[in-house]
């Protein structure tokens, strides 16, 4: 118990982030379906977006920096608006090929 | 204390194992149809995290838009007639595991780059004292909707043009097959829920002025509503049947924040620089129509773009 409050938490969502956005790169690189390489692809976005949020993160006693939380607010909306186009793009192309 | 720091301590590292393990095998997993699910439930342990790293209003947007949302589009491009559909890594699994070893490194080099900097971001570039600074002249009291409104409206404004830059480019698409099927028990059920997901999406708006909440949160409660019409059976999803409406809905959001910020730069204020005194209704005017905007933006990705009638 003693070792384990030791672990600052930024140190630990900053690492975590930093994982999922190289997981993510990983799939969005060797992944041969668009969907999957979708998928991917917001992992490595959450990853982003959750390195930003632990470095906004000061601590259970101050209020976090509110400039990266409206940062990643607008990366999330953007993220899905692309999103939502690359899934279109994929259902026109599986309706073309279909026929 | 030192029990419930440690508490704590337990709390992140297993949010944390489960975050990750999920997020592996949504990339991982062969099959697509899983790999989907995994995604959603990813999402949601994530606004979990931004919760407990006092992210509430990050918390809200993932829980609508990164899970929900984003599951209901994924969602939509499974077909009706194939029951699973398998992806492996198509390399050889020497490749895959160098390339997986490659990204680990490139990930630890940028963690030792970023956590090498990291003691001196309190001194260098946070900006959030300036925030607090300026706070009482936003308009609003709630820190995060003072930069996305005020402070770095001009951010807000292009990530809206950014989502009708996409709405455009779906609708410009043409027609997409439907993949979904309508089921009409869901039209007991939206009776229900949309009146109060539009209240819901009402009461976010408002809040957001002075706690966490705010228009994005909003317009995906109302794009929420407008799928569950749509698979309901509703062929217009509860938006308007005559397609200037539509269009004028969707440029709305865009529209009347580039109209405010031009107005304002023609009084004299300078481009969004609102006057102290009217600032709170001006921010209102601009996140009630961009929920609505965003609402229908959403709601019009998943339907493939363009409203049509069932083909009976």
């Amino acid at each position: 118990m003693a070792g384990l409050s030791a672990i600052n938490p930024q140190f630990l969502y900053v690492c975590a982030g930093i994982f999922l956005f190289a997981i993510g790169l990983w799939g969005t690189w060797l992944h041969a379906h668009y969907v999957r390489k979708i998928i991917s692809l917001n992992v490595m976005g959450a990853g982003v977006f959750l390195t930003l949020i632990a470095v906004a993160y000061r601590g259970e006693n101050l209020p976090p920096d509110p400039v990266p939380h409206a940062l990643v607010l607008t990366g999330i909306v953007v993220a899905v608006s692309a999103t939502a186009l690359a899934l279109v793009i994929i259902r026109r192309l599986e309706d073309a090929t279909d026929v | 204390m030192n029990l419930l720091d440690g508490l704590w301590g337990v709390l992140d590292l297993l949010l944390v194992a489960v975050l990750l393990l999920l997020a592996m095998a949504a990339v991982l997993s062969s099959d697509r149809r899983r790999s989907m699910m995994l995604f959603i439930v990813f999402g949601l342990v994530l606004a979990l995290v931004w919760a407990r790293l006092h992210a509430p209003d990050i918390a809200l947007a993932e829980a609508a838009i990164g899970a929900g949302l984003g599951g209901a589009l994924l969602m939509a491009t499974l077909r009706r007639d194939t029951h699973q559909q398998t992806d492996r890594f198509p390399q050889h699994p020497a490749l895959v595991w160098g390339a997986g070893v490659l990204v680990m490194v490139l990930g630890t080099a940028i963690a030792w780059g970023l956590l090498s900097i990291l003691p001196t971001v309190e001194q260098t570039w946070r900006k959030g004292a300036a925030v607090d600074a300026q706070l009482a002249f936003s308009g609003v009291s709630h820190p995060v909707t003072a930069v996305l409104l005020n402070f770095r409206a001009w951010d807000t404004l292009l990530e809206l043009a950014v989502l009708l830059a996409a709405i455009l480019g779906i609708r410009a698409l043409g027609y997409v097959r439907s993949t979904y099927v309508t089921e009409a028990a869901f039209s007991q059920l939206a009776v229900w829920l949309v009146p109060l997901l539009i209240l819901m999406a009402g009461y976010i708006l408002w809040a957001g002025a002075h706690s966490p909440g705010g228009a994005f949160q909003a317009g995906a409660l109302l794009a929420g509503a407008g799928i569950l019409l749509r698979l309901a059976g509703y062929s217009y999803a509860g938006l308007p049947t005559a397609r200037w409406l539509v269009r004028l809905g969707l440029v709305a959001g865009t529209g009347v924040f580039l109209l405010v910020g031009l107005g304002l730069l023609g009084w004299g204020q300078g481009f969004l620089h609102y006057p102290v005194a009217y600032a709170k209704w001006w921010i209102l005017l601009i996140e009630m129509l961009a929920t609505v905007s965003i609402g229908m933006t959403l709601t019009l990705a998943f339907m493939g773009g363009i409203p049509q009638k069932e083909a009976a």
